[in-house]
């Protein structure tokens, strides 16, 4: 069983001062798939990630990344996670290749790093000093030194902020040729697009604790939850009403107004809504 | 214990082989002088501004402050001690607050690399611009102002253990103070003026027995002091150890300090670093 699991965390506390940060996280995350934690900012999202990387000690808990406790890893523990931290490790005065190669010494098994500068990327920029680099081609080159070590679990703190949106789809085909070779992949993000088009499974956290851990379609009920059909009566107003039974609702409109529904609208409701309830702030 | 599943390696690939642990530490060095020599300003500044001072000291004094022997004589010794303190203590004292801001160090502790193989990097890298920016003064100094070089072997092993104990304990001072700056740019405001303090009370402008007493107690607690003491026992004729303010170069005293700042420093950097800034805990 403990072979199946990439992590599996009981338990888990971590306080500073009064300000309870994580306050009892349980959570399992299998071998192979992508989990998106998602969450508003001060949920303890990054406390909880980069406790699971070895960055924080726990005050209390049960945590197990790859069979170690992070907290006390075991000695190639680190050349077997990846870690692309939020915007961080500039080199400015390198070259990408200059610090995709040296990053990839660092390593027992590294991939080719002229093939990983390729893999995000950045060919074109190989011979570029980072400091030259725009904000999303640093990102993909803290993506580089996260993978060159072809790491087992990979950990990416909201790898999007700040990309366009090309890039940001450039970015998704890039962690699923990772997770289809393997990798397992825990990403935090504010996205919820993102959680949707990468995650095999989410988990919501606010106010330190885990709210919801399901698939992106089914997290907070979503498949069964009341739909919303909106028409305008023929006064002008428009009518909403929240339904189970969507189909029979429009069917029954279009025999009241004898053809088409002036103003039809018919909204399950998106990630967000269901996402926002759930973290309270609907 | 745990089936190691690693993505799809394929097995042709140029078999990269862990790098062993002196590789690693050269290559540490290598990525750290590169990044050194590459920003202009640490080698105008680290490397330039005590063959400017040299120049401008010896234009200033070209007289003689003994029969044969040039004011050039004392102030070489005061210079490559200036020379070794900034490389090493206000060097890394600047830099490290800059990298761990920058997020550097957090990175480097997100890999499998020793911690020791980060301080190994700028030990070679303190070493190296140590010994050219030497090389140069001395150069500069024989080639314009009538330096003379040390003449007998003796007094180049005095240079050596001198220059070697002086950079030991400055690199350690400096890695240990760099955790005091809160911020990048704090670091400088930490170090700067120390160093500035220092180099004014320990003989390095002027002839350290003409300084009041307590300021010439305040140096004798700091290293500075003992490695221009000691460089003047390599630079001047040995009458002039009468003149010092223990009436003799006090050879023996200047390893004891030297040795003692090295023990604090490293006890400092074992006890203080800090990998990440404040605010990520």
């Amino acid at each position: 069983m403990e072979n199946e699991l990439a992590i599996a965390v009981r338990g888990l506390r971590k306080a500073y001062g009064d300000n309870v940060a994580v306050a009892g996280v349980d959570l399992d995350v299998r071998r192979g798939e992508v989990f998106a934690l998602l969450g508003p900012n001060g949920a303890g999202k990054t406390t909880t990630v980069e406790i699971l990387e070895g960055y924080r000690r726990r005050d209390a808990g049960e945590v197990r990344v790859l069979g170690s406790d992070p907290a006390a890893p075991a000695a190639d523990w680190r050349s077997r996670v990846g870690i692309v931290l939020q915007g961080t490790g500039e080199f400015d005065e390198l070259t990408v290749g200059e610090v995709v190669r040296h990053f990839a010494g660092f390593y027992p098994d590294a991939d080719d790093p002229e093939k990983v500068i390729a893999r995000v990327g950045l060919t074109d920029k190989a011979r570029a000093r980072t400091h030259s680099l725009s904000g999303g081609q640093k990102r993909r080159l803290d993506v580089a030194l996260g993978i060159v070590g072809r790491p087992e679990l990979l950990f990416l703190d909201e790898p999007t902020t700040g990309f366009d949106p090309e890039a940001r789809r450039e970015f998704w085909g890039l962690i699923r040729d990772l997770a289809a070779a393997g990798t397992t992949i825990v990403l935090t993000t504010h996205y919820l697009d993102e959680a949707e088009e990468l995650a095999d499974r989410v988990g919501v956290i606010a106010g330190g604790r885990i709210v919801e851990v399901s698939t992106p379609e089914q997290l907070g009920n979503r498949q069964s939850a009341l739909t919303t059909v909106s028409w305008r009566t023929p006064e002008g107003v428009v009518e909403s009403v929240q339904s189970a039974t969507p189909t029979a609702l429009v069917a029954e409109l279009a025999g009241r107004f004898g053809g088409e529904v002036p103003g039809l609208t018919v909204t399950r409701p998106t990630l967000e809504d269901v996402y926002l309830t759930m973290i309270g702030h609907r | 214990m745990t089936t190691t599943t690693k993505p799809a390696a394929p097995l042709a690939a140029t078999a990269p082989r862990r790098v062993g642990p002196v590789a690693l530490g050269l290559r540490q060095g290598r990525l750290e002088i590169t990044q050194f020599l590459r920003s202009r300003e640490s080698v105008v500044f680290t490397m330039g501004f005590p063959v400017i001072m040299i120049l401008i000291f010896a234009a200033i004094f070209n007289n003689k402050i003994a029969p044969g022997v040039s004011y050039t004589q004392y102030f070489i010794t005061g210079m490559i001690a200036t020379g070794l303190m900034t490389v090493s203590f206000q060097n890394l004292g600047i830099w490290i607050p800059i990298e761990r801001d920058r997020g550097v160090l957090k990175r480097y502790r997100g890999t499998p690399m020793p911690k020791w193989v980060y301080f190994a990097g700028k030990v070679i890298m303190v070493v190296a611009i140590g010994v050219v920016e030497t090389v140069l003064l001395l150069a500069v100094s024989a080639a314009f102002f009538d330096l003379d070089l040390p003449a007998t072997a003796g007094r180049w092993l005095t240079f050596a253990w001198v220059a070697v104990l002086g950079v030991t304990a400055c690199t350690l001072c400096g890695i240990a103070i760099s955790s005091l700056a809160r911020t990048a740019r704090s670091g400088s405001a930490v170090v700067t003026p120390l160093a500035l303090v220092l180099q004014f009370i320990s003989g390095v402008f002027f002839v350290f027995t003409e300084l009041p007493t307590w300021m010439q107690q305040v140096a004798a607690l700091f290293p500075l002091k003992w490695m221009c003491q000691g460089l003047r026992s390599v630079f001047l004729p040995d009458g002039f150890g009468a003149q010092e303010a223990g009436g003799s170069f006090e050879l023996g005293r200047v390893a004891l300090v030297l040795g003692a700042w090295c023990v604090i420093g490293l006890l400092l950097c074992l006890t203080t670093f800090r990998w990440t800034t404040r605010r990520d805990g």
